[in-house]
């Protein structure tokens, strides 16, 4: 028998205490020194100043020492300034790509996980399909079928209709069709995940108690499914407010700008604005933490599940 | 099915199937233009849209004219960059991230909690956000580190760790403790219940965590492109990324093609060692799915 002393040192399996902590030890020191210190980064030098004559930023490590000018300069360039409408324009992109995302998703993760039969295995492989091809390869195919002598100009020609715009120049409806393109998969995988987990047994009894099988659906699977759809909006919302890359493929105008074409501009292209670039990445997070926060207690609860 | 097709030729007009159709429609939409992308990657000639027959010259053409993902040396370097990148993270963040996964799971002191929220918020954290805190990190306070392969390799290390923890995670609950406590009751100590119990059971997800980290790394955009050095760390999306709109002859859509084939064949692979080896202690593989669904973002 183990004394009280031995206890306190060995854990339920008879390991050593230290022995777990120091698995862990190697991952959490690689993600404090690269995820942790690079985050604090961006504060540090929104928070910080201007050299003068290099026209570079010098990062401000101790919060002491923070100065709010640079700060206070993007927010008056979000509010009114010349960034105010690329952010109206973001969150109204982001807001109709996912509601198209939603309409057109959910029949599909519907039919996959309770209405597809024997062929579902199938089925799934395609919806899948779209996770292992590469976000620009898709975005290339677009580019390809869309250009001035691609396949959909070639195909309205058939149709005798020769009159056609630029696709790839500026328009509104093109970058938002390709943001619904690029990460709708990722709403129909978590949604398709939450509608398999419904036991039959409880649209059974739906139907037993006399609902007819449109009140089931309204009644019980739409609201079982809830998390589902919230969880899938918040992994696409996401990535698409921190997008820039669709609307510079599918358009490359100012007209189409979102805010992560700025930040990508301020951060890539030009060093003097980087600390510009460093306020309005603070912003964005500020604006999306709700989002951050939601998804971190779904991981959360998941995990908790797995665990009993 | 053929005899659900075969009512719907009997009368076209009779209860609309509205899920099926709405369903295929989706799947066409999303995969035809991907096929015609790699359809064109075979053209003889240089449109990317008229047909001008089948040739391989775009991904193995002469030398001479170096115009093909062999020989071309811009697409070549990425393409060797882009392998270069995925397997060196493969090598080092699937094992930090099994150790990271074993000890969050059973570690239960102070500075638990702590790590599993660090270990968390990379997660959810946007894409262009990381990219923007490493570069900023690697130009003022890591100078030392210069960008090109080695800014990108962290960074891609960093992103991929926390997908490991999770599809550990997930195995090691299945698991429980109970394998490790009975081979400690038939006198095995503690270091030999985890060698040749708990870390053979393992092994499917550490399998899966290889492929999906290899998947993750080559297929990233947004931090290879921030923290690039110079021409020849240019990634394979990145090359995509800078030539879609440059009129690129159909090498291009051959390097994407090889992309492609390269990710879905190590996912391919990955998948099916999971199902080979995985079968032993039940592990739910709906968990597995759902994870990648969850968050390969």
């Amino acid at each position: 028998m183990p004394t009280n002393l031995q206890a306190a040192e060995y854990d339920t399996v008879g390991q050593r205490r230290w022995v777990w902590p120091a698995f862990a030890l190697p991952g959490v020191v690689w993600l404090a020194l690269l995820f942790l210190v690079p985050f604090y980064a961006i504060f540090a030098i929104a928070m910080g100043r201007l050299d003068p004559i290099l026209n570079r930023p010098i990062p401000e490590w101790n919060p002491l020492y923070w100065q709010p000018d640079i700060f206070v300069e993007a927010l008056g360039d979000l509010f009114g300034g010349r960034i105010g409408v690329v952010a109206l324009r973001t969150v109204a992109y982001v807001l109709i790509a996912s509601v198209l995302c939603l309409l057109i998703g959910y029949p599909v993760a519907y039919f996959v996980s309770r209405r597809a039969g024997r062929w579902r295995w199938i089925w799934l492989l395609l919806i899948l399909a779209p996770f292992w091809i590469n976000y620009l390869m898709r975005m290339l195919s677009w580019v390809n079928l869309l250009g001035g002598d691609g396949q959909v100009n070639q195909l309205l020609g058939a149709f005798g209709i020769e009159e056609f715009p630029n696709w790839l120049s500026g328009h509104h409806y093109v970058v938002i069709l390709g943001l619904v393109y690029g990460y709708i998969p990722f709403f129909i995988l978590p949604l398709f995940a939450a509608l398999d987990r419904i036991d039959d047994s409880t649209l059974e009894a739906a139907r037993d108690l006399g609902a007819s099988s449109s009140q089931t659906f309204w009644r019980v699977t739409l609201p079982l499914s809830r998390n589902g759809v919230l969880g899938g909006l918040v992994i696409i919302m996401l990535p698409m407010f921190g997008d820039y890359y669709t609307p510079n493929l599918l358009s490359g105008s100012p007209r189409t700008r979102m805010i992560g074409n700025t930040i990508d501009q301020f951060i890539n292209q030009t060093t003097s604005q980087g600390s510009l670039g460093a306020a309005l990445t603070v912003l964005l997070m500020v604006f999306v933490a709700g989002l951050m926060l939601y998804y971190l207690r779904t991981i959360n609860r998941s995990t908790e599940e797995a665990r009993r | 099915m053929t005899r659900r097709v075969r009512s719907v030729f009997a009368n076209p007009w009779g209860k609309p199937r509205f899920l099926p159709l709405v369903t295929a429609l989706y799947v066409l939409w999303s995969l035809v233009p991907v096929a015609i992308a790699v359809q064109f990657s075979f053209n003889a000639g240089r449109s990317r849209s008229t047909w001008q027959g089948f040739s391989t010259r775009w991904y193995a053409g002469s030398p001479d004219a170096a115009e093909s993902v062999l020989h071309d040396p811009s697409l070549r370097f990425a393409l060797n960059q882009s392998l270069k990148l995925a397997v060196l993270t493969m090598l080092v963040a699937a094992p930090i991230g099994v150790a990271l996964a074993i000890g969050l799971a059973r570690w239960r002191g102070r500075g638990s909690k702590a790590s599993n929220f660090l270990m968390l918020v990379p997660l959810v954290t946007p894409e262009l956000v990381m990219g923007v805190a490493l570069f900023l990190v690697f130009d003022h306070l890591y100078d030392f580190v210069p960008f090109g392969t080695w800014a990108q390799f962290l960074g891609h290390v960093t992103f991929s760790i926390s997908f490991v923890v999770i599809i550990v995670r997930g195995r090691l609950f299945a698991i429980g403790r109970d394998y490790e406590e009975a081979a400690m009751d038939l006198g095995a100590s503690p270091f030999q219940a985890m060698r040749r119990v708990l870390l053979p059971l393992l092994a499917p997800a550490l399998l899966a965590s290889f492929a999906i980290v290899f998947a993750l790394s080559i297929d990233d955009f947004v931090i290879s492109q921030f923290l690039i050095g110079g021409a020849e760390s240019v990634t394979i999306p990145v090359q995509l990324y800078s030539g879609a709109r440059l009129a690129p002859p159909p090498s291009l859509n051959a390097l994407a093609t090889v992309l492609m084939v390269t990710t879905i064949g190590v996912i391919a692979i990955g998948g099916l060692l999971y199902r080979i080896f995985g079968k032993k202690v039940g592990a739910s593989e709906g968990g597995a799915l759902e994870t990648i669904g969850r968050f390969e973002v």
